[in-house]
Formats: structure tokens, C-alpha cells, sequence
């Protein structure tokens, strides 16, 4: 699945970097450890987090990760869009919990395992 | 002149959820001078209200006590925030108050005791301090500054509540006076933090018991036991230096 399919079908809010919307997604991963996303997470996965500090840009760009969903309708902070904006990390919103947006992932065929 | 003074400077007290209800200004000045420290600090979760009695039993017994709290951000991560001025200490205080939910629950948490400088137990907080304020890391570092004071990560070595462990890395451009890392960073730990990162290590005990109170301590070439002196030591300032070896 396409990120632009995944944004359609959850109604997830855009916050930057809209031009990478045709990446694939590989697969996903669920923390808001960040120390272990760096540890788990791998290139392609669409990331579920609360977390909103600009390092979550930082991490994904790191891990080559597909997309950022921060779920809950967290706002990411400014500084944070920012930056994903420069690097190019698309950060998108949910309003469903982790518990979910995880659950519909998963019935969408996006899977945690590969 | 300048000589060596090791300071524990993270110590809970009995107003900590988590920490003994022995941990109490009297008994922890007299355990830290028994362990032949020169200084401590007082840094309880989210709040300062039992700092003013460990300072009075410290001046009566003659062990200097520097005021602080343990502040839990947004993400999750611990800072502990000094200060000099008592103003600033409750300046700091009605912010985290403002920004922290939720009432504590005794059984679940622990007791959270208001203690005088003589061991009395003299009321009890009810508020949620084992909780996370909603202010990001970089919002209480910048206000920590703006109150005088000096920010310093809680055991970045830790693989919960450290800044590392939350998020991952040390943001650039956060501007800590110092990193702790705990009792228990083994030396490459310690090696590799201090080769990734261009800030002072320290070591404090996080004692929540008597019998932690300075297992771990640094030691600061400084004159006297003050703030403004360990504030120096942090920066280097005319040969003052710290040492965690």
C-alpha cells in the first residue's frame, strides 16, 4: 500500500512533506520509545507514536522509515514539522488511539512482521 | 582556595511516591554526612515543598543542601533542575503544578510525606507527582535558565525516563549544564557518553533510601559548597572542574 492510499482510508491530517506521498509501505512498528525505534524499526515502515519532539524526525530519517503517525490527534510541535519538512518524512495525524489505527493497519495488510 | 567536595546531589526525600518514608531532612543529613559527603541536593518528583526543612536541618548540622526538583516532561524524560533562590524554586514550582494532572493514589504509588526540619510528618501532597507535566524537554530547560538555575539530564544511562531512552538521542542544540548517569553506567558506558556528547558528566546517587545516600557522588574542585561554585565547576571556570573517577 501506498502512503497516499494509507492517508485516504484513515482519514489522517498531512502535516508536511505531502510530496512523498507515493512511497510503499513495508510494514509498521508501534513505540514511543525512540531509543527503541532506533533499535526495531526498519526502512519503509509506516511508525505509530505519540510522541511529538522534533528528534521523532531525526529517528525516521535515521531508520529510513516510510511515514510518521502520531496518533490521539496529537499535534506535532513547529519545530518539529519543520524539520520533517526539510528531510522529507511525511508526518501524519490520526485521531484513533494506537490500539486502532494499529488494528486497522493490520486489517489494511500491513504487517509487523516480514 | 579550591579543594575537592563531593556532593551527592540527587536525593529524594519522603516526598517522593516511590521513595522510603524514612527519607525524612533530618536522617538524610545526618546518613550523608556520615558518608563523608560535603553537599547534597534535593530533588524530588515534580515538586520542592520538602527542600526548605532538608536546608534547615543542613544548616544546623552543617551540611550544605542545594534545592532541587526532578522534573518529568512530556515525553517522558527526567530533569533535574537547581537553584539558588528560594523565589525561583517556587516560581518553578507553580509552573509544574499548572501543567501536572491527576491526584495521587497511596496505595498504588506511595505516601507522599511533608516532613519539618526535626522529622515531623507535617501534612501529605495529594497531587499525581509520579506523573509527567505536559512541558516539553526544551521548554523546561529554557525556563530552568530563565530562573537561574542549572539543568542537568537524570541518568541518561537508564533505559526508562532518561533523555536518551525517550528520545532516542540528545537533541542538538539543547543547552544542559550536565548529564547524570547512574550508580550503576559501567565505564565504557561512561566512555562512550562522554566521547558522544560535549557535556560534564555527573554521578549522583537518585537515593530513595538511607542506604543509597551517596553509593554514587561526584566530586567538585571548588571553594566552597555553594551553587554558583558548582555552577563554575560546570564550566570550567578558573580551575574549578568536577570528577566523577
Amino acid at each position: 500500500m501506498k502512503l497516499r492510499e494509507l492517508v485516504k482510508k484513515f482519514n489522517l491530517e498531512v502535516k508536511c512533506a505531502a510530496d512523498r506521498l507515493d512511497r510503499k509501505i513495508e510494514g509498521g512498528y508501534v513505540s514511543d520509545l525512540l531509543s527503541d525505534v532506533i533499535a526495531n524499526g526498519r526502512a519503509g515502515d509506516a511508525w505509530v507514536t505519540l510522541q511529538v519532539h522534533q528528534n521523532i524526525v531525526g529517528v525516521a530519517s535515521l531508520k529510513d522509515l516510510a511515514a510518521i503517525i502520531i496518533i490521539n490527534g496529537r499535534q506535532p510541535e513547529e519545530n518539529t514539522i519543520e524539520k520533517a519538512e526539510n528531510e522529507g518524512i511525511p508526518i501524519m495525524v490520526s485521531k484513533m488511539s494506537a490500539f486502532e489505527l494499529v488494528a486497522g493497519l493490520c486489517s489494511a495488510g500491513i504487517s509487523g512482521t516480514r | 582556595m579550591l579543594g575537592w567536595l563531593r556532593g551527592d546531589l540527587h536525593i529524594h526525600t519522603c516526598l517522593s511516591p516511590c521513595a522510603d518514608s524514612t527519607m525524612l531532612p533530618m536522617a538524610i543529613v545526618k546518613e550523608a554526612k556520615r558518608n563523608n559527603l560535603q553537599m547534597i541536593g534535593i530533588c524530588d518528583h515534580n515538586s520542592i515543598e520538602n527542600v526548605e526543612a532538608v536546608k534547615k536541618a543542613g544548616e544546623r548540622e552543617g551540611l550544605a543542601v542545594m534545592g532541587g526538583v526532578e522534573i518529568a516532561s512530556q515525553e517522558e524524560v527526567h530533569i533535574l533542575g537547581f537553584f539558588d533562590e528560594e523565589t525561583s524554586l517556587w516560581d518553578i514550582q507553580d509552573v509544574l503544578y499548572e501543567n501536572l494532572s491527576g491526584e495521587n493514589d497511596e496505595d498504588v504509588f506511595g505516601k507522599q510525606l511533608l516532613a519539618d526540619e526535626y522529622d515531623r510528618v507535617i501534612g501529605s501532597n495529594k497531587r499525581l507527582l509520579i506523573g509527567a507535566t505536559r512541558l516539553p524537554v526544551e521548554g523546561i530547560v529554557h525556563l530552568i535558565h530563565r530562573l537561574g538555575g542549572l539543568a542537568i539530564a537524570s541518568h541518561v544511562d537508564r533505559e526508562s525516563f532518561s533523555i536518551i531512552s525517550q528520545l532516542g538521542f540528545i537533541p542538538g542544540g539543547l543547552t544542559l549544564d550536565a548529564l547524570e548517569i547512574s550508580s550503576l553506567a559501567s565505564r565504557e558506558k561512561r566512555y562512550a557518553l562522554s566521547q558522544r556528547y560535549n557535556f560534564p558528566l555527573l554521578t549522583f546517587s537518585d537515593a530513595h533510601s538511607l542506604k543509597s545516600i551517596g553509593r554514587s557522588f561526584s566530586s567538585f574542585l571548588i571553594e566552597e559548597p555553594r551553587f554558583e561554585e558548582v555552577k563554575r565547576a560546570l564550566m570550567g571556570d578558573k580551575g574549578r572542574r568536577v570528577s566523577i573517577e
